[in-house]
């Protein structure tokens, strides 16, 4: 029987009351460390997170424990999967080899018989995997340096060397765990097994040695592991702690944008001093704890159209600026940083302004850290203090006076029509509501959209009109852009006049519009996207498309229409359905689709970028070898066509949207 | 440091199809939606920005009727600390010169070190600013681009002068100042703001508050005629490959001085 670790001497101390001391040190520094984090949490706004236990269980089901998004890049996420594998595994063992210190009890396997020796090979693989993997991971950062760890420039560089020295922590401490497994008494380690390595090299060793190197590397797992398990709530491995609350308490339902305050009703939202987020703790518990959560993998920045078109803004840097900047301000020891308003210090104004509120950054987080909801609340904030871009003062002064930001009258709302789509007036009950919006009611290239829909709805019998001049813009990108107040009074007029029409559901070909009626609207009848609705009419045959004779076809998947709402099947079966049309895929579709450079207010936005996101897009479609871009939504259409002529690719590349296309190929 | 700033409801021209009315002498009112005068509002800035570097406070006054009052809410949902509405009947159809004489008396029964007016409103003639200063036997700057504070009441202004140059001037307080455009970025106003400060009450002036003869405040000029001018000359188009139209272009902005 070898000496337990208790009863060895360490420098004339046992290793009972050593490796208590040490454990208990360990422990109330994570302890201490850990209540300093939470600090801020306490202090932040509050966002009830309690509901659908269920929902959330799943959500950590999937998203958690089987690592749901991170083969999405499949080398990092297949040796984060394995890593993170071997981490469950090796729980119960660090856990015993923790209490091997401080009692003998420990000493003999909880598991005996065959399940324990299975449990003991599982484990020694897990830890020569988990090593293999680190190693990997440390050649991959230092060797093959992928772009998206980089830091920018004005950026710490230190996170990179940071991310080494936590892998090389992690692999001593499973050498040490292998090391130890190797020199103690029991089970041969399984074949090729680090543990199983190290006890060929040490099959000649005398005891005395074995059992000194035993003592030795247990002290050495002792404080790697303690030493890992503090450091880690000051760098990017405090995931391994807060992924799982994280994910837990992610929002579930992404479409709806977060109120101004829980719990104050829209009618109240004037009383409140302040709105949105102007300091550290205007942010909620949970969007602090996505900031200790991010791993800074860099997944979002790599998807996001804006760092893609050379803006300020990546989203990464949202997230870490505001860690490194809750670490200054609420610091483990020392003096706080004292508090100072967000935006103008730790963002700037035209970080903030950049997001076109696509969702490519939340569609990509492994650990569903959220982004719009904190943009939106950083503009509200912005808003609040007069902020607001010179650019978008007039329309928005425009979306208030007249309900549109083009400033155009309200009587001239319905003139696209030409007087071929009746309208609403509460008197002549119609069944549908063809809810039109500011773009298609006004730009004249755009308003080919509006009539096309009104022919294919024709087409199909719908008994349907339009609000004309008692139509106000959605303000769905109002709301985007943190202009909470005139968005409330845009939607409230709309919902009135809405009501007063009777209908029993709406239409829309605007996916903004959409969104906006389906998630931030309320008491609305039942919304459809023309998308739906000609899917439906080409399934039932209700609707057949005539051939088209030659070209190559993409589609281009609307951000709030496929990302935001999910529909991306919908225009495709519409497309496929059209007789000898040829459709290629762009790299980038479906809930990876590139974003066309920004809807609603966005169009009047005037970022600094080194190229057009919609230029960049117009590109992917060559690419893809297709002539003919099709999409759904007017905003796409401007960017695009815009796009076309800037990347001069005019006579070779056109855009069409779905409705204009079914329109054309309808069979009378 | 007491600020005045003289500010005007005029049509937004940014957001109306302004069409003449049946008696062809003016425009059609119906339908228009208004807003403060865009140098005002740049005016109103500056006040606020004055205040809130060497302290003090920002009064907004306009002369006009109750429905004028919405511009004097914007600019106090903006930060101007009180707003004065100066109306009545007598001033009704006043001109540049009527409307300078009725300010005039409005400082004088106040005391302000600084009166700022936009360089011109949209529906003006840029005539206030120039005749309330020589009224008021006050130092006059017009076209003013940027302020600075000196010390023993003097002001460092710079103006803007035609071909893109720039001047500074010293001026000496009590002055009158015109505000051009640019000279700041406004900060924005939501609805948010002005609904707060949509129950403060703005007090309202009269012809006997101010002391004011209606004679002095009556229009001298009168409107003959209002029209749009016949489109001139159509536009010239330009030929050939990109890189050729774009020589072209180049040229063209030379020839007419465009360039430098």
């Amino acid at each position: 029987m070898e000496e337990s670790i208790t009863q060895s001497s360490y420098w004339l101390v046992s290793g009972r009351v050593l490796f208590l001391f040490l454990h208990l040190v360990g422990l109330i520094c994570f302890a201490y460390i850990v209540a300093k984090r939470l600090a801020p949490l306490i202090q932040a706004e509050r966002d009830p997170r309690w509901d659908k236990p269920l929902v959330r269980l799943s959500n950590v089901a999937r998203y958690w424990l089987c690592q749901w998004r991170h083969p999405r890049y499949l080398g990092a996420g297949v040796i984060h999967l394995l890593i993170f594998a071997g981490f469950l595994i090796l729980v119960s063992r660090a856990a015993t080899i923790l209490a091997l210190g401080v009692s003998d009890r420990f000493a003999a396997p909880l598991l005996t018989g065959r399940a324990g020796q299975m449990y003991a090979i599982t484990q020694a693989y897990a830890a020569t995997v988990v090593f293999l993997c680190v190693v990997i991971a440390a050649i991959r950062r230092i060797v093959f340096r992928p772009a998206r760890y980089q830091s920018p420039a004005g950026q710490p560089k230190s996170r990179s060397v940071d991310a080494i020295f936590l892998l090389a922590l992690i692999g001593i401490l499973m050498l040490a765990d292998a090391l130890f497994e190797a020199t103690s008494a029991g089970h041969p380690a399984p074949a090729l097994s680090l543990a199983w390595l190290f006890e060929n090299a040490l099959a000649a060793a005398p005891l005395p040695l074995l059992h000194n190197l035993r003592l030795g590397t247990y002290l050495v797992h002792e404080f790697t592991f303690f030493f890992l398990l503090c450091y880690r709530p000051f760098g990017i491995q405090f995931h391994v702690e807060t992924s799982l609350f994280t994910i837990y308490f992610a929002k579930l339902d992404r479409s709806v944008l977060k109120p101004v305050r829980w719990g104050i009703s829209d009618e109240n939202l004037d009383q409140l001093p302040s709105l949105g987020v102007k300091k550290f703790e205007d942010f909620t518990w949970k969007h602090i704890l996505d900031f200790y959560s991010c791993a800074d993998c860099g997944r979002c920045s790599d998807q996001c159209p804006a760092k893609a078109a050379g803006r300020v803004l990546s989203p990464k840097l949202l997230t870490t600026k505001a860690r490194d900047y809750s670490f200054r301000h609420y610091p483990v020891l020392g003096k706080p940083e004292p508090a100072q308003a967000l935006v103008g210090t730790v963002y700037s104004e035209e970080e903030i302004w950049s997001c076109t509120t696509c969702g490519a950054c939340e569609a990509e987080c492994p650990l569903l850290v959220e982004y719009i909801d904190k943009i939106v609340d950083l503009r509200r904030g912005l808003v609040d203090d007069g902020k607001a871009p010179q650019s978008l003062h007039k329309p928005l002064k425009a979306m208030e006076s007249r309900g549109n930001p083009f400033g155009k009258p309200e009587k001239k709302r319905a003139d696209w029509t030409q007087g071929s789509v009746p309208l609403l007036n509460g008197a002549d009950a119609k069944d549908t509501l063809y809810f039109v919006d500011s773009i298609t009611s006004y730009d004249d290239r755009i308003q080919s959209i509006g009539r096309a829909t009104a022919r294919i709805l024709g087409k199909l019998r719908m008994n349907f009109g339009i609000l004309g001049a008692k139509e106000r813009d959605s303000g769905h990108d109002v709301r985007r852009f943190g202009e909470e107040t005139l968005f409330l009074a845009l939607r409230d007029h709309n919902t009135e006049a809405i009501q007063a029409s009777g209908v029993r559901r709406i239409v829309t070909a605007d996916p903004h519009a959409y969104n906006a009626l389906k998630h931030d609207y309320r008491d609305m009848p039942p919304v459809e996207h023309t998308t739906q609705v000609m899917a439906r009419a080409v399934r039932t045959g209700q609707l057949r498309l005539n051939p088209v004779e030659n070209g190559v076809f993409t589609y281009h998947d609307p951000c709030y229409l496929g990302r935001h709402n999910g529909i991306y099947e919908d225009p495709r079966d519409v497309l496929d359905s059209i007789p000898g049309l040829r459709r290629v895929e762009m790299k980038r579709c479906k809930d990876r689709s590139f974003c066309c450079g920004g809807g609603g207010l966005a169009l009047f936005y005037e970022a600094k970028e080194e190229q057009r996101m919609g230029v960049m897009r117009v590109r992917m479609a060559a690419e893809a070898g297709a002539g003919t871009i099709v999409t759904a939504c007017p905003y796409c259409m401007v960017n695009i066509e815009d796009a076309i002529k800037v990347a001069g690719l005019e006579g070779q590349m056109t855009a069409i949207d779905l409705t204009e296309l079914v329109d054309r190929q309808m069979t009378s | 440091m007491e600020i005045l700033v003289c500010a005007k409801r005029v049509p937004d021209t940014s957001e109306n199809e302004i069409q003449l009315d049946a008696s062809g002498k003016d425009i059609e009112h119906d339908d228009l939606v208004y807003s403060v005068n865009e140098s005002d509002n740049y005016a109103v800035e500056e006040a606020l920005q004055i205040v809130a570097r060497t302290g003090g406070s920002v009064t907004v006054v306009t002369v006009g009727g109750e429905e004028d009052e919405e511009i004097l809410r914007r600019e106090m949902a903006m930060g101007a600390g009180r707003a004065v509405l100066i109306s009545d009947p007598a001033f009704s159809g006043s001109d540049g010169r009527g409307i300078a004489a009725i300010l005039q008396a409005f400082v004088q029964a106040g005391h302000y070190d600084l009166i700022l007016t936009g360089v011109q409103a949209d529906d003006g003639c840029a005539q206030v600013g120039g005749m309330l200063a020589a009224m008021l036997d006050y130092p006059f700057a017009s076209l003013v681009t940027s302020i600075e504070v000196l010390q023993g009441g003097e002001l460092k202004i710079g103006r803007e002068v035609e071909g893109g140059s720039k001047e500074l001037n010293a001026i000496e307080l009590p002055c009158v100042l015109s505000i051009q455009t640019g000279i700041n970025e406004p900060r924005y106003v939501g609805m948010r703001g002005i609904r707060q400060v949509a129950s403060v009450a703005i007090p309202t002036l009269g012809a006997s508050d101010l002391k004011v003869d209606a004679g002095e405040c009556a229009a001298k000029v009168r409107r003959l005629d209002y029209f749009v001018p016949p489109a001139g000359k159509g536009a010239e188009m330009l030929d050939g490959s990109r890189e050729e139209v774009v020589d072209k272009l180049f040229n063209l902005l030379k020839a007419k001085g465009g360039l430098n």
